[in-house]
């Protein structure tokens, strides 16, 4: 607890730029699976060969992709972008099926009944089949969130700044204290964005709650 | 008026919807086509507002064939009412009966106000607006549904087994419901049902269809029922099962009516 005490801006900044990975790489995952997950449920061809790309991505190693991500990229190894590019990838592996599944979620008769009434393809999938993927598309993010949030402590082991710092440099020093928090403060963050998630979701979709 | 001329709609696995189908929907008078399932009423329905494109032939509104009118703006102009009322399920009912108004960009105080008239019309109470439709019964829906439809103020209004789902008591009250609104609005209605007895009451010109929606006969209700044209069209009716072939019998409290099988079907009164 002293240990904590006497460190807290320490975990301060370390939380803050833990955010500043982890936020992007989760707002990219979700901006950019939308498209994929329409398109995978467009056409019979695309639905296997997306989700199965996208499934792929999950198995690669993290750490080597950390290190081969900067020669690729042309950033420096340390530089934040690299980070994010990863951890989007990894967020893609999960969100792409999940987007595709909440945009098959919505109902034929709903679809069919927004087309009569007028609504143009677009219209249509921002006024209708958006909201009403929304509770599979937030099922989804929550789990991207959290898989972020404790994937972005792999970067640490390359002296990426962030909470995953806490238990290399504690582990390093043999400061169990210093370990703990880095642990705790990791779970603490993933929970908090996770119900900051939920309750975005029930402001958003007032007529879930209202359903049950 | 719609007319329907020669349309012909078959898939490219080779099934045929629709064969050489002409019809004329009067206007300002209710259409029924009525058939088993799969006899392709429903497809025919689509083509009026281009949810289906016909493979030949074609539909026409008064002097205009649906072909030459673009599909979004077209159906903005035609009310449709489906089974189970196909309300979207995130907006609030003064919302989805306000939805075609505002996608022609009527403000949204005045799309509100006019929808707030509608549910007056189909018998929901004010109350109910702020709801989402999952909290409101089948029937509710349902009225939800022919106030959507009748929202932008169309001249046609397209009704594909509205009232389907709904159990025969609120049937029977929607059905009565849609005949006074009918008389006050005069729309040209085309309905489209699998229930005879629905036809029968709610029809002005009733469409006995079979398979590839061949038309077995087209009349009025009094002419199907008077004169089937054919034994298909009998069976249809439930003629010669005894349904529909009433009697009298007298009993101590009135003249009952009564079917084939010595059932019930009704009572004898003045009319008027």
């Amino acid at each position: 607890m002293t240990w904590v005490l006497n460190n807290l801006e320490l975990i301060g900044s370390r939380t803050l730029s833990h955010l500043l990975l982890a936020i992007p790489a989760i707002v990219a995952s979700f901006v950019l699976a939308l498209p994929l997950g329409w398109v995978a449920n467009r056409y019979r061809w695309s639905r296997a060969t997306l989700l199965t790309a996208a499934g792929l991505l999950y198995a690669i190693p993290s750490l080597p992709l950390f290190v081969v991500l900067p020669s690729v990229l042309g950033f420096g190894v340390r530089d934040r972008i690299n980070v994010i590019v990863a951890l989007t990838l990894y967020g893609l592996a999960l969100m792409v099926r999940s987007a595709a599944d909440a945009l098959a979620s919505v109902g034929m008769p709903v679809v069919l009944s927004s087309t009569a009434l007028g609504y143009s393809a677009a219209g249509r999938f921002f006024a209708v089949e958006l909201p009403l993927a929304g509770p599979v598309l937030l099922a989804g993010l929550r789990v991207v969130s959290v898989s972020t949030i404790s994937l972005v402590t792999v970067s640490s082991l390359l002296g990426v700044d962030n909470l995953g710092l806490l238990f290399v440099d504690g582990f390093q020093r043999g400061i169990i204290a210093e370990v703990l928090t880095g642990i705790m403060a990791t779970v603490a963050l993933a929970l908090i964005v996770d119900g900051l998630l939920v309750l975005a979701g029930r402001a958003l979709m007032p007529w879930t709650k209202a359903r049950r | 008026m719609i007319r329907f001329q020669d349309v012909c709609k078959s898939y490219p696995d080779g099934t045929e919807a629709v064969r050489d189908f002409t019809l004329e929907a009067p206007t300002g008078k209710t259409t029924v086509l009525v058939g088993s399932s799969g006899c392709g009423k429903t497809t025919l329905l689509r083509m009026v507002n281009r949810m289906v494109d016909p493979t030949s032939g074609a539909v026409w509104i008064d002097d205009e064939n649906v072909a030459d009118v673009p599909p979004v703006p077209l159906r903005r102009r035609i009310g449709y009412v489906m089974q189970n009322a196909g309300l979207l399920p995130h907006r609030k009912v003064i919302d989805n009966i306000a939805t075609v108004p505002l996608l022609n960009g009527v403000p949204k105080a005045q799309a509100h106000a006019r929808a707030a008239e509608l549910m007056e019309l189909v018998g929901l109470e004010a109350r109910q607006a702020n709801r989402y439709p999952d909290q409101l019964s089948g029937g509710q829906q349902q009225r939800v549904g022919v106030a959507r439809g009748l929202a932008a103020d169309p001249n046609i209004l397209l009704m594909d087994e509205p009232f389907g789902a709904v159990d025969p008591l609120v049937r029977a009250d929607l059905q009565a419901e849609l005949l006074r609104i009918q008389r006050e609005l005069e729309k040209t209605i085309v309905f489209v049902t699998h229930d005879i007895a629905e036809a029968l009451a709610l029809g002005d010109q009733i469409v006995i269809l079979a398979k590839g929606a061949r038309i077995a006969q087209a009349g009025t209700p009094q002419q199907v029922v008077a004169e089937p044209a054919d034994d298909f069209v009998a069976d249809f009716l439930g003629l010669g099962r005894g349904t529909l072939d009433l009697h009298l019998r007298e009993t101590p409290t009135g003249t009952l009516v009564v079917d084939g099988h010595g059932r019930p079907a009704g009572r004898l009164v003045e009319p008027g």
